[in-house]
C-alpha cells in the first residue's frame, strides 16, 4: 500500500516538474532541438538540474539496505551497447524532434486532455506493440 | 524578451529540481528507475506490478490537475488534420524507439546519467544528435 502511494506521489511530483519546466510545451522542446535556428537553450537545465537531484538521492539510496516502502532495489544491469540502443535511440529522437513530445510530457498533457497529446499516446502504445511483435 | 529568457531558464531548473526528487525518490522509496518508457511499455504488456501503474496514473493526474485549476483551456487552438498525423508519425517513432532502444529522456536521460551510466549517455547523446538533426532538416525542407 505504502509502496503503491509513494510510487503515485512520484508520478504526481514528475508531472509537476515537466509542467513547471515547459517540457509539456511542444513549441519550447522545438525550440530547444532547434540549436541551428532559433535556438531556446534552457531545456538544458531541466536535464542538469534533474540529473543531479537525482544524483544525490541515488547516492542517499544506496546508503539504504533496502528501499524505503520495498524490499529489493532494482538498480539496471545491463552495460550493453548494441545495434538496438543506437537505433532505438535515432527513431525516439526523430519522433521527439518531429512532436515535441517525449513520453512523460505526453502523459501529462494526454492527461491534462490535450487531443494531439490523447492521438501521440495511442500511437506510442502502437509503436510499442510494433516493436514487441518485430522483436520475436 | 530577457526577462522572458530569464524566466524560462528560472522555471526550467525548478522544473528539474521536481523531476529530480520524482525520479530520485522513486529510487529510496520503491527501489525503481524511472524511465518512462520503460515502465509505459512493461504496463502495455499488461504488468500486474501495481507501483508502474500507480507511477502513471500521478503523471496523468498531474495534467489533468493543471488543467482544471489553472488553464481551462489554454490557447484553445483548433488542431488541423495534420496535427494529428504528425502525432501518429512521431508517437509510432517515440514508441518503437524507446522500447527498442530501452528508454527516453527520463530513463536514460536523467536516470541513466545520474547513475554515470555509460550506455546512457550514448543513448542520450544519440537521441539528441537525432532530434537536432530532423529538426534542421524541417527547418531546411520548411516543415518547420
Amino acid at each position: 500500500m505504502s509502496a503503491m502511494l509513494s510510487a503515485l506521489a512520484m508520478g504526481l511530483l514528475f508531472g509537476a516538474g515537466l509542467i513547471i519546466s515547459g517540457m509539456t510545451d511542444p513549441a519550447n522542446v522545438k525550440g530547444f532541438l532547434d540549436v541551428f535556428g532559433a535556438w531556446r537553450p534552457q531545456l538544458m537545465a531541466v536535464l542538469a538540474v534533474g540529473m543531479m537531484a537525482t544524483w544525490l538521492l541515488y547516492l542517499l539510496a544506496r546508503r539504504f539496505a533496502h528501499p524505503l516502502a520495498e524490499p529489493v532495489f532494482h538498480w539496471p544491469q545491463s552495460t550493453i551497447i548494441d545495434k538496438p540502443l543506437l537505433l532505438g535511440a535515432v527513431l525516439f529522437g526523430a519522433g521527439w524532434a518531429v512532436a515535441g513530445y517525449c513520453p512523460g510530457p505526453a502523459l501529462v498533457a494526454a492527461g491534462a486532455l490535450n487531443p494531439v497529446a490523447i492521438v501521440f499516446v495511442l500511437a506510442m502504445l502502437a509503436g510499442s506493440f510494433a516493436q514487441r511483435a518485430m522483436a520475436k | 524578451m530577457l526577462e522572458t529568457a530569464w524566466i524560462a531558464w528560472r522555471n526550467a531548473a525548478i522544473g528539474g529540481a521536481l523531476i529530480g526528487l520524482a525520479s530520485g525518490g522513486l529510487m529510496l522509496f520503491n527501489g525503481r528507475i524511472a524511465g518512462i518508457s520503460g515502465i509505459f511499455h512493461r504496463a502495455a504488456e499488461g504488468s500486474r506490478e501495481a507501483w508502474r501503474w500507480a507511477f502513471l496514473l500521478g503523471l496523468i493526474a498531474s495534467g489533468l490537475a493543471m488543467r482544471v485549476f489553472f488553464s481551462p483551456d489554454e490557447t484553445a487552438s483548433n488542431p488541423n488534420i495534420t496535427a494529428y498525423l504528425t502525432a501518429i508519425v512521431a508517437g509510432l517513432l517515440v514508441g518503437f524507439g524507446t522500447r527498442m532502444g530501452s528508454g527516453c529522456t527520463s530513463g536514460h536521460g536523467i536516470c541513466g546519467l545520474a547513475r554515470l551510466s555509460p550506455r546512457s549517455l550514448l543513448a542520450v547523446l544519440v537521441f539528441l544528435a537525432s532530434g537536432i538533426i530532423v529538426t534542421a532538416v524541417m527547418r531546411l525542407t520548411g516543415a518547420m
